[in-house]
């Protein structure tokens, strides 16, 4: 590759960050996908793999009399400290790196050239894994209230919107179109969750071009529709997530907020959220602060604070749970906007579905979550991940604010839901590392011009099939349909040493709970396959009678008894949590990690 | 005096509870000399009984004649009376504040409890010192025990029988416990099979400010070091504050006079400060407020957090000391008898693996802190709601359950116990029905007769149905050192302590019964398999046997 001016450099000293441990010492190897750096100092064969495009910042530091430091940092929080001897090589690696991590043109993606050896059936099929349209159906639509149309279909209404839209089944084609010219960006009110049990409706737009005194009659009309689809309701809310001086300001520059004179029946409300820019710096302190070479516990609680991280995430938690009151409780439908409406609705829009249904605390059901509310409706995955060379202005952590919230909910609901935080990091890093198609591209338009389709693979049948790593031992099915109420006092939200400073591995517990517990259910699954065919045996043999005989029968029978003698092997299935066949199909071949994937190597 | 007298209304009807994440309950309130206690005289809904001891504050209001008290406990929880009738509520508040505060000891609690479980091991004869000893004996020939404070009169905080290193005699450590604090001179605390290292722990030495000497006590520690080895002597206290105590007679080693030891000063903070810190904590964790960056800068200034850094910081210090330098160490800070005890006992915590069973762990805080006098009727008289301004108290023992914790959450399958037996343990040293944590030194127990007049609290947790609540079902041995990270985002706040009234524990609770469930079936299945396994083996081994008669 052209852009590789020094393909592998010797005795690069890789420093440790916290302590004043000796540096390990290896070689530095710049392939056309990763920087890999492997550790000769070691007796065991030690390795460090970064993907090129996950690098965020490469700085290279003053020569010191031990060289030349490197710095990395990642987008998925993996920080590096390399020392290099020579200057010039360090210079090479640093120009090497500053082009491979930020691709001129999408095309350069490392999705481009991943390649998982499937044909083109199973890329097909792959795509079709996980089908936003059929969450629609799952929720009841269409019904008497609401129906899917494809009035964008050329995206003509809306650029940025998903081709197939739920909107109220009493909206007309001008209803829609005029509300379209009076909203940011065309992005119209259209429903995001549908609530089966009490009828009420969360629906998503962008802000209102009202100035200061604009309004729209078609605009009102659509906002009426989806009133009238909750018919038991007398109101519905109007929520816009952003702090009211800056909603105000938009006034100015005639956008806005509504009116509530204007519109009948609306409860209007602001919920505080700060904007990207707010986001990203507040992110950049928060990364400060776990950077820091021992830091007293003063001054990381300080720094906590000062980063107004945890604020923001509160805010966002706050929102959500709000929607979802209103929806569950109040029973009002939800009309919840931003500016444009591809970022703060989307995080507290999606927020707010996982509390209600039970379905999004599902393996799938958060991948058919993110791709409903994220991806196809136009949050700019591209730009705000800063997936190539860009306006860094652009780069904001909105997804990631998103994931966090789901691991505070987690935290406080242990059993409500079937992943765990390794499926929640392999997300989120995917959604960075761009292996995979689903998180390039600002829209749904942006990614049939590309044809991603057909030149990319999706992620969701990768995750899928090593789902067995990202089960929570702990799921109970029982909590059935339940409506989350977390807590959201500030001492509910804690910093995610697992995200932050996932790679820090000395920080983390050094006994895993999860990972015991995950060993258990495999063993568990193994053990019930080999009870099975040991009692087939034994029944041929005659230790075991075929009608409860007890001959030969384990000793201790108790409640937990996992077979009963009388039963036959077919159904002598144990069921705990009735999720017992499910456990016992559970693949045991362990699968490499996306930073242990083959890459696209070169040969120096 | 009678208990009658200071009940002026033993009895109200009408009375409403509510408690955190509980339905309220109303019943008839009564007091006894000893506990509070409301029972709705329904079959199916729970009575609160509550010991008076475990009272930290009351707070009345008045709305019309409908009285509410506010009762704030030791274990942190906060409960709620409303009581019908004016009198009625100020007679029950003046008799709780008077019962909850009474200072005599023959009137405590476990000198009046009878216990209603049959006692299968007396844990007063548990741990005792001589069979602690035999254990060190099988593995050296350099200690002996010394009855040279039998009748506490070398030094009236340390236990009757003391490990010290064989070559010494008494004579030499009556002298040397003159010249420290409190009479504590250098004793054994631990010993390190692996390399035969000890840890040794003392008050500080009284060099005052013209820099006194004393050849037996510089005889005594330079006894339990190597031909050629040198020692560390971990002071607790930072060199300024140790500089300051000299001008009290107090001071630290010279390096003058001990050079075969190397002096590293740590910054554990007195108690005083720690028991203003605690109330700073609770009162952060209580403020309703939605405030985020209130919350965390009332977390920051309450600075408990610092302090569980600093204590687990200085306990790894004096473990690497011994595990990794191959170094013996003395520790001490003023007294020794608080953050002395920190970290002696969490160093071997992290490195013997004994000391993290439930009987290790009982063993430990019986060595450490019983024996090792630490005053626990004076720092736990009053916890983090007492109006009354503190005197002595100090959460040290409850800042190294803090720290214990921060182990156990950062090695889960690394100990027998799981956090419920550390709670217990807080709540115990605040207020019980044993006898175990009262008085302040062995000393004191021993001249109340405590072992014949009070039950202790280890022949409750050494009953197989406790021992079962309090395990750990991910224990699985670990005999290796564990160090434990000390970086702030490794440490947490300890919610089952902190948190625990502040949110409903039900997910929690739940997600534990399940973690036992698991676990619990995989065994059986495991033994179940393994039986059928064995049966069939038989089978086949047998069957030739039959066939040929």
């Amino acid at each position: 590759m052209e852009h590789i001016l020094t393909p592998k450099v010797e005795e690069v000293k890789l420093l440790d960050r916290y302590t004043a441990k000796k540096p390990a010492i290896g070689t530095l190897y710049l392939t056309a996908t990763h920087l890999i750096f492997v550790e000769t100092s070691c007796h065991i064969r030690k390795e460090t793999w970064m993907l090129h495009h996950l690098i965020a910042t490469v700085e290279k530091l003053p020569l010191t009399a031990m060289g030349c430091p490197l710095h990395i940092s990642c987008k998925n929080f993996h920080v590096a400290h390399f020392v290099i001897s020579s200057e010039r090589d360090c210079q090479n690696v640093h120009q090497s790196l500053v082009r491979l991590s930020q691709p001129g043109k999408v095309e350069e993606l490392y999705a481009f050239l991943y390649n998982p050896k499937q044909d083109e059936d199973e890329r097909r099929n792959g795509w079709g894994f996980i089908d936003s349209a059929m969450d629609f159906k799952r929720m009841g639509l269409p019904n008497e209230f609401w129906e899917m149309t494809d009035l964008n279909k050329n995206y003509e209404l809306c650029s940025t919107y998903h081709s197939e839209l739920g909107i109220p089944k009493t909206a007309s084609k001008g209803t829609v179109f005029g509300s379209a010219k009076f909203r940011s960006r065309g992005r119209i009110p259209t429903l995001s969750y549908y609530h089966k049990e009490s009828n009420a409706a969360i629906c998503r737009c962008s802000q209102p071009l009202s100035g200061l005194s604009a309004r729209c009659v078609e605009d009102e009309e659509m906002l009426q529709a989806i009133s009238r689809a909750n018919p038991k309701s007398t109101f519905m809310y109007v929520v816009d997530t952003r702090p009211k001086l800056n909603a105000m300001a938009n006034r100015a520059a005639g956008k806005g907020y509504e009116n509530e004179d204007n519109y009948s029946n609306i409860c209007f409300q602001f919920v505080g959220i700060e904007n990207i820019h707010v986001m990203r710096n507040s992110l950049q302190k928060l990364l400060e602060v776990c950077a820091m070479k021992s830091p007293t516990m003063s001054d990381y609680l300080t720094g906590l604070e000062n980063s107004g991280w945890l604020r923001h995430i509160k805010a966002v938690m706050d929102a959500g749970v709000f929607l979802a009151k209103a929806v569950a409780e109040d029973k009002a439908s939800v009309l919840v906007h931003c500016s444009d409406g591809w970022d703060r609705t989307a995080q507290v829009c999606s927020l707010a579905s996982i509390l209600l249904d039970p379905f999004y605390r599902t393996i799938k059901g958060l991948m058919v979550l993110i791709e409903k509310e994220w991806i196809s409706m136009g949050h700019k995955f591209t730009q705000r991940c800063g997936h190539v060379d860009g306006d860094p202005k652009e780069v904001s952590p909105v997804f990631t604010q998103f994931i966090e919230c789901l691991w505070n909910l987690m935290e406080q609901y242990p059993c409500g839901f079937e992943y765990n935080e390794k499926y929640l990091l392999e997300i989120h890093n995917h959604v960075y590392s761009c292996q995979f198609g689903n998180f390039i591209g600002n829209c749904q338009r942006e990614r049939e011009e590309m044809r991603l389709y057909e030149r990319t693979f999706s992620v969701w049948p990768f995750l899928w099939e090593n789902r067995h790593q990202y089960r929570n031992p702990l799921h109970k099915c029982s909590l059935g349909r339940e409506v989350l109420r977390p807590s959201t006092l500030p001492l509910n939200f804690k910093f995610w040493c697992g995200m932050y400073n996932h790679f820090d591995k000395g920080m983390q517990p050094k006994q895993s709970i999860l990972d015991h517990l995950l060993t258990i259910t495999q063993k568990k699954a193994e053990g019930e396959k080999k009870m099975t065919d040991l009692q087939i045996l034994a029944v041929m043999d005659g230790v075991l009678a075929d009608q409860g005989s007890p001959t030969g029968t384990p000793p201790e029978q108790t409640s937990l008894s996992p077979v009963s003698v009388s039963h036959t092997a077919e159904n002598a299935k144990p069921l705990m949590n009735g999720a017992a066949v499910e456990e016992a199909e559970i693949e045991l071949v362990p699968t490499a990690g996306s930073e242990k994937m083959e890459p696209v190597a070169i040969e120096n | 005096m009678e208990f009658a007298e200071l009940i002026k209304t033993p009895r109200v009807d009408g009375v409403v509870l509510r408690r955190p994440f509980l339905p309220t309950v109303e019943g008839t309130l009564c007091l006894t000399g000893h506990h509070l206690i409301l029972s709705s005289r329904q079959d199916n809904t729970e009575e609160l009984w509550l010991l008076h001891a475990n009272i930290d504050a009351i707070e009345k209001r008045f709305v019309g004649s409908l009285g509410t008290i506010i009762v704030k406990c030791k274990d942190l929880r906060v409960i709620q009376l409303d009581i019908p009738g004016m009198e009625e509520c100020l007679n029950i508040a003046s008799s709780i504040e008077v019962l909850s505060t009474l200072d005599s000891v023959s009137l405590m609690y476990p000198l009046f409890y009878r216990p209603m479980f049959q006692v299968i091991e007396d844990g007063w004869k548990s741990f005792l010192p001589e069979d602690a000893f035999k254990d060190l004996e099988s593995m050296t020939e350099e200690w002996r025990l010394s009855d040279v404070n039998k009748d506490y009169s070398v030094c009236s905080s340390y236990p009757p029988l003391v490990a010290v290193p064989k070559d010494v005699d008494d004579d030499t450590l009556r002298k040397a416990a003159a010249f420290r604090h409190g009479g504590r001179f250098p004793v054994l605390s631990y010993y390190h099979k692996k390399n035969g290292m000890v840890m040794m722990r003392s008050g500080q030495p009284l060099t005052g400010t013209n820099g006194r000497r004393c050849k037996e006590d510089e005889k005594l520690i330079n006894a339990t070091l190597r031909a050629g080895k040198r020692g560390y002597i971990i002071d607790t206290r930072t060199v300024s504050v140790a500089q300051q105590a000299k001008a009290r007679g107090g001071g630290f080693e010279s390096e003058a006079n001990y050079p075969q030891w190397r002096r590293i000063h740590k910054a554990i903070e007195r108690s005083s400060i720690l028991q203003e810190s605690l109330i700073k904590l609770v009162e952060a964790c209580n403020d309703q407020s939605h405030s985020m960056d209130r919350w965390l800068s009332k977390l920051e200034a309450s600075n408990w957090q610092t302090h569980v850094k600093e204590i687990l910081t200085t306990a790894c210090l004096a473990a690497q000391c011994i595990d990794r330098e191959g170094a013996s160490v003395l520790v001490h800070g003023t007294e020794g008898t608080d953050s002395t005890l920190q970290v002696t006992s969490l160093a071997q915590i992290i490195l013997d693996p004994a000391c993290r069973t439930i009987q290790g762990f009982q063993a430990l805080v019986e060595r450490e802190w019983l024996q090792a006098g630490h005053p626990f009727q004076q720092r736990c008289s009053q916890s983090a709601y007492s109006n009354s301004k503190p005197r002595c108290e100090a959460p040290v023992f409850l800042l190294f359950l803090d720290c214990v914790w921060q182990i156990l959450r950062q090695f889960p399958c690394s100990f027998q116990f799981s956090q419920h037996f550390l709670v217990l343990l807080f709540e115990h040293t605040y207020a019980s029905q044993f006898g175990t944590f009262m008085g302040n030194s062995a000393s004191e127990r021993s001249k109340l007769n405590l072992s014949q007049k009070t039950v202790s609290l280890w022949s409750w947790v050494n009953r197989p149905q406790e021992v079962e609540r309090l395990s750990n079902p991910l224990y699985e041995a670990n005999c290796l050192v564990i160090w434990p990270s000390v970086a702030p985002q490794s440490l947490l706040l300890w919610e089952g302590v902190f948190l625990r009234w502040k949110r409903s524990s039900r997910c929690l609770d739940e997600a534990y019964d399940e973690m036992v469930h698991i676990i619990q079936y995989n065994k059986e299945l495991q033994n179940k398999v393994n039986n059928l396994r064995r049966q069939l083996a038989q089978l086949e081994t047998e069957e030739p046997l039959l066939q040929t008669p």
